[in-house]
């Protein structure tokens, strides 16, 4: 029977809490961009502008149909040569770099659709009232249609935000250092992979667990 | 330094000689097909079972589907998979473990992929599964009840066969969204379509070549998916609904 040998986890805390950091980082980051270039496609693909509308599409479906893991290593790919052309040689930490502007690209394509669904569900009244009271189309947007979109679609925002947390440990793919791939590295070096494997997995299962239990106290307050 | 691009790298010869980097491509294309479609029937039958108990008046039942449903849904996929092909082998009865081990690589990471993927999956499935039915008027069931039909009778003829019309689209997504997943079996060394994007970069050093092909192969995946399962939702579509999708 397998024996097991969990003391050399006390000792990789404060790796693993670094990894963590970095775990959290990109999700913190992929979210704030995401919505923010989300929202932007989301309102292009609604606009009456054919072509508008026809790129944010293809941009959407595309990054919709390709594997993460395959976004990853692409932009691995090309943002290091990007950097170096822009900056010259020197880059500290390109992984990190190619990692955060993958996932928020990435998930701009997800969160624009979910978006999307959010401002199609206030009720077109509602557009039509703020025009004939004589708000602009980007003030109506602005004041009247995502404000309420928003507070509709904050459940699936936020569930999506638990996803993409869970999907970070992909960064494995470019060897970046995050809370799992620290786990898997120290657990190698120790020759306990086993005990960080299911370490890892408890510690991604109590945060994911828990949010997602935020997430349905917060649905059940909101949807009354 | 521009970039030479050289498209007919794909009809030269690997190292090997056995076959051209088409062939690799070609070889990847069939592993991640047959894992996805391997990973899609366990994730579908274990996913109807488990969304039925999630509906099932007993607490037991319900209760044990839903744990299983928290406990893959919220631990990363690619965690699930080295649980899998790592951690599994070693706490098994040591002579199932070596028997694992002993197996041929490509069997082994098969294996384990297949497992993680269709497990992954089929907590998603259990969920669709489960709004589906909640979603019919309970009359149905009630009426079913009514007319004599025992519990089981009543899911099997009357409800189930509603609620998976109504679900078809949201799993027409899960279905999508494994073969996507399927790239993760990479991080074990599963020779996929990802893996091969890969090793062609390392092999030709030609990256762009290799990521735009394997990126054209999904794509094609993605679409011919799309293409079959838009005609299966029009041929099953219930009267008188929205046809449930868009």
């Amino acid at each position: 029977m397998y024996e097991f040998d969990w003391s050399s986890i006390p000792g990789a805390l404060p790796l693993l809490a670094r990894g963590l950091g970095i775990t959290f980082e990109l999700t913190l980051t992929a979210i704030a961009v995401g919505i923010a270039w989300g929202t932007t496609l989301a309102m292009a693909r609604l606009s009456n502008h054919k072509w508008l509308g026809g790129a944010a599409a293809t941009y959407v479906n595309l990054f919709r149909s390709v594997p993460l893991v395959m976004v990853i290593l692409w932009f691995y790919l090309i943002v290091p040569q990007l950097l170096k052309m822009i900056f010259g040689e020197g880059i500290a930490d390109i992984r990190f770099t190619s990692a955060l502007i993958a996932f928020a690209l990435f998930e701009a394509a997800y969160y624009s659709e979910i978006i999307r669904a959010g401002i199609q569900s206030v009720p077109r009244g509602q557009v039509s009232a703020a025009l004939a009271l004589g708000l602009s189309y980007r003030q109506t947007m602005r004041l009247v249609v995502l404000p309420q979109a928003f507070r509709n679609m904050m459940p699936l925002l936020l569930t999506q935000a638990i996803i993409l947390f869970q999907d970070t440990s992909l960064v494995y793919v470019i060897g970046l250092s995050d809370f799992f791939g620290t786990a898997y590295k120290i657990g190698d070096r120790d020759g306990r992979l086993v005990e960080m494997l299911l370490f890892a997995g408890l510690i991604y299962f109590v945060i994911c667990f828990s949010a997602s239990q935020l997430v349905r106290h917060l649905q059940n307050r909101y949807a009354r | 330094m521009p970039y030479h691009w050289n498209w007919s790298i794909f009809l030269s010869p690997v190292p090997s000689g056995e076959t051209t980097y088409l062939g690799w491509l070609g070889t990847g294309l069939q592993w991640t097909i047959t894992l996805s479609l391997c990973a899609w029937v366990i994730a579908l039958a274990l996913g109807s079972l488990l969304g039925v108990l999630r509906t099932v008046p007993n607490r037991w039942l319900s209760g044990g589907a839903a744990t299983y449903v928290e406990i893959f849904r919220n631990i990363p996929l690619l965690v699930q998979l080295f649980s899998w092909y790592f951690v599994l082998p070693e706490l098994l009865p040591p002579a199932m473990g070596n028997a694992f081990k002993q197996m041929n690589p490509l069997t082994q990471q098969f294996i384990a992929a297949t497992i993680c993927l269709g497990l992954f999956t089929s907590a998603r499935v259990t969920e669709q599964v489960r709004s589906g039915i909640n979603s019919l008027p309970p009359g149905q069931k009630n009426a079913a009840l009514a007319l004599g039909l025992t519990l089981p009778q009543a899911y099997r003829h009357v409800m189930l066969p509603m609620a998976f019309r109504i679900v078809l689209p949201p799993l027409t997504s899960e279905f999508l969204n494994i073969f996507k997943n399927s790239a993760v079996a990479t991080t074990i060394g599963l020779i996929e379509l990802s893996r091969q994007a890969q090793q062609l970069v390392d092999y030709t050093a030609q990256p762009y070549e290799a990521f735009i092909a394997v990126t054209l192969l999904y794509l094609v995946i993605n679409v011919t998916v799309m293409f079959f399962m838009r005609r299966l939702e029009q041929k099953v579509r219930i009267p008188g609904y929205f046809g449930g999708s868009k």
